[in-house]
C-alpha cells in the first residue's frame, strides 16, 4: 500500500524521531511511504485558538498537497481530529463550494497512525520488541474525537518484551490543550500534576501516547522533576525491533 | 406592558430563526424514538425488580398476598407506634388498622385539614396510581386511595400500598399510562423514589430532609377471587 | 446591581486564586470523583442510552426551531388549565412581575425552590429591594444563603463546602444548633427543623421549571429533598419563572427526559421527587398559579446558529462533574451563575462574548463534556466557535487589549508563514538559531513573554538540529 505521510509541523520541527519511527514502521510492514515535501501545517492551533479566517490558506494548502494521495497517515490524533471534525466547517466559513467538495473528498482518506494500523491494515501485532515497563495515556483526541478505543493498547500489548501497566484515571485530560497550557497555565499545571501522580504510580519506565504535544507537556514536567520516567510516541515503540 | 413584552420576545425569536425555512413545520424536524418504549419481560420479574429497586433507594418493602395486607398494615403502624394515622377519605375500610391508642384521621375533601393539623399526624397510609420497576418509583395522581398531595407530604412517615398489577416495567410505559390523568383530567402527579433525600453534602446521598423521612411500601398480589 | 452572569475577573486570574485553596481542591476532587462513578454506573445500565440522547437532542432542536409557535401553544395550555402567563424580556421585568404578585397578596416573605433562572436574574436581591424576603429552601441554597456566598455548581451549589464547614455555618446562623454534629443526616435534620414552619405558613412560593409541556401546559420540577413539593403544594400562590427554552413539545416526551435527567445529574435511576402540575387543580395545591416566561439573553443565544444548541441544556451538571478544569478550579472561577463547560458557552452566549471573553478559553477542549451530555450539546464545537467570536471582537477593537492584540499579530504572522513551504522551512531554521539564548544543559527552562506560563513547571526540549524533512531529504539523496 502507498501511504502519504503527514508528519505534522510540530513533529517535523521538534520531534523528527517520531516521523522517522513512523516511516520505519510502515516500511517494515511492507508499505511504500511518500512524503510530500510541500506540506506544512494543518492549522489546528489557529482553529482551536479562534483564528478561523487565518486557517483558510493553511487548509487550502493542505488540500492541494494531499490532493492525489490514497491514504494520508499522521502520527497525531489531534491534527487528524481537526481535519476530520472541522475542515468542512472551515470550508463553510470560507464560503467556497469548490473547497468544500475537495474537503469532502479529503477527509475520508486521512488517518491517525494507530487507527490506520488497526482499522485499515488490520494489523494486530506489528512485530515490535520493546523490553520496558510501559504505561499508556490515551490522549483526549484519540479517545473522544477519533474514538480509537483500546486499539493502541492492544497494539502495545502485542509488543514482545513490553510490560504494560494500566494508567489510573487514564481517560482524563493531561491539561495540555494547545494554547490552553499557556493561557490558563495554572489550571493546566494543576491537571498535569494529577496526571503525573498517576503516571508515577504505575512505576512505568516509559509513558506512551499517540500525540507528541501531550507528551511534550507530560515529558516536560517529568524532566523538570527529574522523575526518571521518559516519554515516547507510540510510533517509536511500535517501530522498535530487536537489534 | 406584558403584551408588549410578549410581542417583543416573539419578534426576537422570529428574527433569531431567520435561517429556518418559513415553510418548515415542527414535525419536519425528525424525532427518532429508537429507545425502548415497552418491555416484554414476564410480569413477575418486573414486580421483583420494583421491590429490588425500591429497597435500593432505602425504602422498607414488603411483598405479600392481598389476604395478608390488613395485618401487615396494622403491624407496620404498630411497629412505629403511630398515634395519629392520616388517611384519604376513600381508602378501603379493610385497610384501616385498629389498635389501642391509634386514632385514624381522615382528610375529607369537603373539609380539608389545615397544614398545621396535617403536621400533627405522625404517618399517612395511601394507595398509588402506578409504580415503575426500573427506577423504583411510586406515582401518585391524586386518584383513588391517594387523597390530595399535601397529605403524603407533611407527615414524616408514608405507608404506601402498591398492587402488583399497578407496576409497569420502564419509564415510557408509565408516561403513556399517565397520559389521560394529565391530558384529560389535568391532575397533578408526584413521582416518589424512596424517602426524601439530599446529595447536597459532599454529594453523598442522605435520606430524610423535608418530605417523609421513612417510606414503607407494601406490594400486594391481588386475590384472584377478589 | 451587578449581573449574575458577567464575570468580574478573567478566568485565568480567578482560577489562580481557587487553585491555591487546597481545601477547595480536596472537596471538589472528592465530590466530582464520587458523582462521576455514580453517573457512569447508572448510565451503563441503559442499553438504549444513545438512542435516548439522540431523541433528547432532536426534541430540543424541534422546539428551538419553532420556539414562537411552541411558546404560544404553552401559553394557551396554561391559561386553559387556569394559570396566568407573563412574559419578561429581562431580569428587571421578571423581578417586577414577581414582586407585584407577592405584594398583591401582602407577602413579606416567600419560599423558594432552587432555581437557576431566578439566580440568573438575582431575584432574591431584587425582591429584597422591594421589602420582600426570599427564603431558599434547598439545603445547598440555604447553606449558600446563610453563608452569604454564591453558588459554585448548578446542581449542588455548596459543592465547595465540606460537612464541617457546613456545620459551622449552621451553628452561626440557625437556632438551637450548639450540639449539632457534622453527620450529614444531622445537618439535614437541622435544615428540616429550621424551614418547617415556613413551609406550613408562607403564602407565596417561587419556583423555576425543569420542563414545560407545550401540548398540555404541564410544568415539571425535579428534586430530592421534598422542599420542592412543599413549595409547589402548600402555599396558596405559586409563581414559576421559566426560561423560554425549557419547553418540550408533548407529554410523551417525558419518557425521554425523565430517563436522561436523573441519571445524568445525581447519578440516580430516578430522583426522589418529581412534581408535575397543569395549571390549577381544584382542592389540591396552589389555587393561583403564575408562569413567567423569561428571555434575558436566550433569544440572543438562539440567533447564533452554532451556539443555539446550548439552549438544549437541561441543567443536569454532568459536564461540570466530568470536567477536568471545573474539578480543579470550582465554579466561582467562572464568575457566572452558569459555571463549568456549559457555563463557558452559555454565559458568553447570553451576555455577548465581549462581556465574558476569557470563558470560551477556560477549557482544554478534551471533549469529556460532549461525551456525557444527555442532549448531545457539542460543547467543544461551540467553544472554538466562540473563541473565533472573541478573536473577531479583539481584531475589530484593536488596542482594547494589548495581550490579545499581540497574540493576534503573532497568529496572523504564523498563518502567513505556514501557508507556504519556503517560508515554513525558513522559520524552522530561524527557530533553531533563535532558541540559542534559552537553551541550557540541553533543555529550555525559561521562556519569555507570552510563553512564560509554559516553563513554570515544564522543561522544553530544544529544536533539534535536523528536522524530519531534512532527514527525509538526506535519506533519499543517498
Amino acid at each position: 500500500m502507498r501511504v502519504a505521510f503527514f508528519i505534522t509541523c510540530f513533529n517535523d520541527t521538534l520531534f523528527p524521531e517520531v516521523g522517522q519511527a513512523t516511516v520505519r514502521l510502515l516500511e517494515r510492514l511492507g508499505h511504500t511511504v511518500d512524503f510530500p515535501l510541500d506540506q506544512t501545517c494543518c492549522g489546528q492551533m489557529h482553529f482551536n485558538t479562534g483564528y478561523q479566517l487565518e486557517i483558510i490558506p493553511l487548509m487550502r494548502h493542505f488540500v492541494r498537497v494531499f490532493d492525489t494521495a490514497e491514504y494520508i497517515v499522521g502520527p497525531s490524533a489531534s491534527c487528524v481530529g481537526t481535519i476530520r471534525d472541522y475542515y468542512s466547517r472551515i470550508a463553510e466559513i470560507a464560503d467556497d463550494a469548490q473547497l468544500a467538495a475537495e474537503v469532502q473528498h479529503l477527509t475520508p482518506r486521512v488517518f491517525e497512525l494507530t487507527e490506520f494500523l488497526t482499522e485499515v491494515l488490520k494489523v494486530a501485532d506489528v512485530g515490535a520488541y520493546y523490553p520496558h515497563r510501559v504505561t499508556y495515556h490515551p490522549t483526549c483526541h484519540s479517545l473522544r474525537a477519533l474514538h480509537v478505543g483500546d486499539h493502541p493498547i492492544r497494539l502495545l500489548k502485542a509488543v514482545r518484551g513490553l510490560d504494560y501497566v494500566e494508567l489510573p484515571r487514564a481517560a482524563e485530560c493531561c491539561g495540555f490543550g494547545g494554547t490552553f497550557a499557556i493561557k490558563n497555565a495554572d489550571t493546566s499545571i494543576a491537571m498535569l500534576s494529577d496526571k503525573l501522580r498517576c503516571v508515577l504510580d504505575t512505576h512505568a519506565e516509559v509513558c506512551v501516547a499517540a500525540d507528541t504535544s501531550c507528551l511534550m507537556h507530560i515529558g516536560g514536567a517529568l524532566s523538570r522533576q527529574r522523575a526518571g520516567v521518559r516519554t515516547a510516541h507510540i510510533a517509536e515503540v511500535l517501530a522498535s525491533v530487536e537489534e | 406592558m406584558s403584551s408588549s413584552a410578549k410581542e417583543a420576545i416573539l419578534y426576537r425569536i422570529r428574527t433569531a430563526l431567520h435561517d429556518v425555512p418559513p415553510t418548515e413545520q415542527p414535525d419536519d424536524v425528525a424525532i427518532t424514538r429508537a429507545y425502548r418504549q415497552q418491555d416484554d419481560r414476564p410480569h413477575a420479574q418486573v414486580v421483583e425488580q420494583f421491590v429490588e429497586m425500591t429497597v435500593d433507594y432505602k425504602a422498607i418493602v414488603h411483598h405479600m398476598s392481598e389476604a395478608d395486607l390488613p395485618a401487615r398494615i396494622a403491624q407496620s403502624c404498630q411497629d412505629r407506634n403511630l398515634r395519629r394515622l392520616l388517611v384519604p377519605a376513600d381508602l378501603p375500610t379493610a385497610w384501616l388498622p385498629a389498635y389501642e391508642g391509634l386514632e385514624i384521621v381522615t382528610d375529607d375533601p369537603s373539609h380539608p385539614f389545615a397544614n398545621a393539623d396535617l403536621d400533627a399526624t405522625d404517618g399517612v397510609l395511601t394507595g398509588c396510581a402506578l409504580a415503575i420497576a426500573q427506577t423504583g418509583t411510586i406515582v401518585l395522581n391524586s386518584g383513588p386511595n391517594q387523597g390530595r398531595r399535601a397529605i403524603t407530604l407533611i407527615p414524616d412517615y408514608h405507608l404506601c400500598v402498591v398492587y402488583a398489577d399497578q407496576v409497569v416495567s420502564i419509564v415510557p410505559e408509565a408516561i403513556a399510562a399517565l397520559r389521560s390523568s394529565v391530558v384529560e383530567q389535568g391532575k397533578p402527579l408526584t413521582f416518589i423514589s424512596g424517602p426524601s433525600a439530599t446529595s447536597d453534602i459532599e454529594l453523598n446521598r442522605v435520606e430524610g430532609v423535608h418530605g417523609p423521612r421513612t417510606l414503607e411500601v407494601i406490594v400486594v398480589e391481588r386475590d384472584p377471587q377478589g | 446591581m451587578a449581573s449574575a452572569l458577567i464575570p468580574l475577573i478573567p478566568f485565568p486570574e480567578a482560577a489562580k486564586t481557587a487553585l491555591a485553596d487546597t481545601q477547595l481542591r480536596r472537596n471538589l476532587g472528592k465530590a466530582t470523583q464520587t458523582i462521576r462513578a455514580k453517573r457512569a454506573a447508572v448510565v451503563d445500565e441503559m442499553d438504549d442510552w444513545e438512542e435516548l440522547r439522540e431523541a433528547g437532542r432532536a426534541l430540543k432542536d424541534r422546539v428551538l426551531r419553532h420556539l414562537d409557535q411552541y411558546l404560544l401553544q404553552l401559553e394557551e395550555s396554561v391559561q386553559r388549565a387556569g394559570g396566568h402567563v407573563h412574559w419578561a424580556r429581562d431580569a428587571a421585568e421578571a423581578t417586577r412581575i414577581v414582586a407585584e404578585i407577592a405584594k398583591s397578596h401582602d407577602a413579606r416573605e416567600v419560599v423558594k425552590v432552587k432555581s437557576l433562572a431566578t439566580d440568573e436574574i438575582r431575584l432574591n436581591d431584587g425582591l429584597a429591594a422591594e421589602g420582600i424576603q426570599a427564603i431558599e429552601t434547598d439545603l445547598a441554597e440555604l447553606i449558600i444563603q446563610l453563608a452569604g456566598e454564591h453558588s459554585s455548581h448548578i446542581l449542588v451549589p455548596a459543592i465547595h463546602k465540606n460537612r464541617s464547614e457546613i456545620r459551622e455555618i449552621f451553628r452561626r446562623k440557625l437556632a438551637d444548633t450548639e450540639d449539632l454534629t457534622d453527620i450529614p443526616a444531622d445537618l439535614a435534620a437541622a435544615a428540616r427543623r429550621h424551614l418547617r414552619q415556613k413551609f406550613l405558613t408562607t403564602k407565596v412560593a417561587i419556583s423555576g421549571a425543569n420542563f414545560g409541556v407545550a401540548e398540555t401546559g404541564t410544568i415539571c420540577v425535579v428534586e430530592s429533598e421534598g422542599n420542592g413539593r412543599m413549595c409547589l403544594t402548600l402555599p396558596p400562590v405559586l409563581v414559576t419563572v421559566m426560561g423560554i427554552e425549557k419547553l418540550i413539545p408533548t407529554w410523551q416526551d417525558f419518557e425521554v427526559y425523565m430517563q436522561l435527567l436523573p441519571r445524568s445529574s445525581t447519578g440516580e435511576r430516578m430522583n426522589p421527587y418529581t412534581t408535575f402540575w397543569t395549571g390549577v387543580a381544584e382542592g389540591d395545591g396552589p389555587q393561583e398559579f403564575h408562569l413567567i416566561l423569561l428571555d434575558n439573553g436566550r433569544t440572543h443565544t438562539l440567533a447564533d446558529q452554532i451556539g443555539r444548541q446550548a439552549l438544549h441544556c437541561i441543567r443536569c451538571s454532568a459536564c461540570l462533574n466530568i470536567c477536568p478544569v471545573y474539578e480543579r478550579t470550582g465554579g466561582h472561577a467562572y464568575g457566572s451563575v452558569y459555571p463549568g463547560p456549559i457555563g463557558a458557552i452559555l454565559t458568553p452566549l447570553l451576555v455577548g462574548v465581549e462581556h465574558a471573553p476569557s470563558l470560551p478559553y477556560a477549557s482544554s477542549l478534551c471533549g469529556a463534556c460532549y461525551e456525557v451530555c444527555p442532549v448531545k450539546i457539542n460543547i467543544p464545537e461551540v467553544l472554538v466557535h466562540l473563541r473565533a467570536e472573541v478573536v473577531r471582537h479583539y481584531q475589530a477593537t484593536k488596542g482594547i487589549n494589548t495581550y490579545a492584540y499581540a497574540e493576534s499579530v503573532v497568529m496572523k504572522m504564523l498563518a502567513y508563514t505556514f501557508a507556504d513551504r519556503t517560508r515554513y522551512e525558513t522559520a524552522q531554521k530561524l527557530a533553531r538559531f533563535g532558541q540559542g539564548p534559552f537553551v541550557s544543559e540541553g533543555k529550555i527552562g525559561n521562556l519569555p513573554g507570552l510563553l512564560s506560563g509554559w516553563s513554570t513547571m515544564r522543561d522544553l526540549r530544544p529544536v533539534p538540529q535536523q528536522s524530519f524533512r531534512d532527514w527525509w531529504r538526506s535519506r533519499n539523496e543517498q
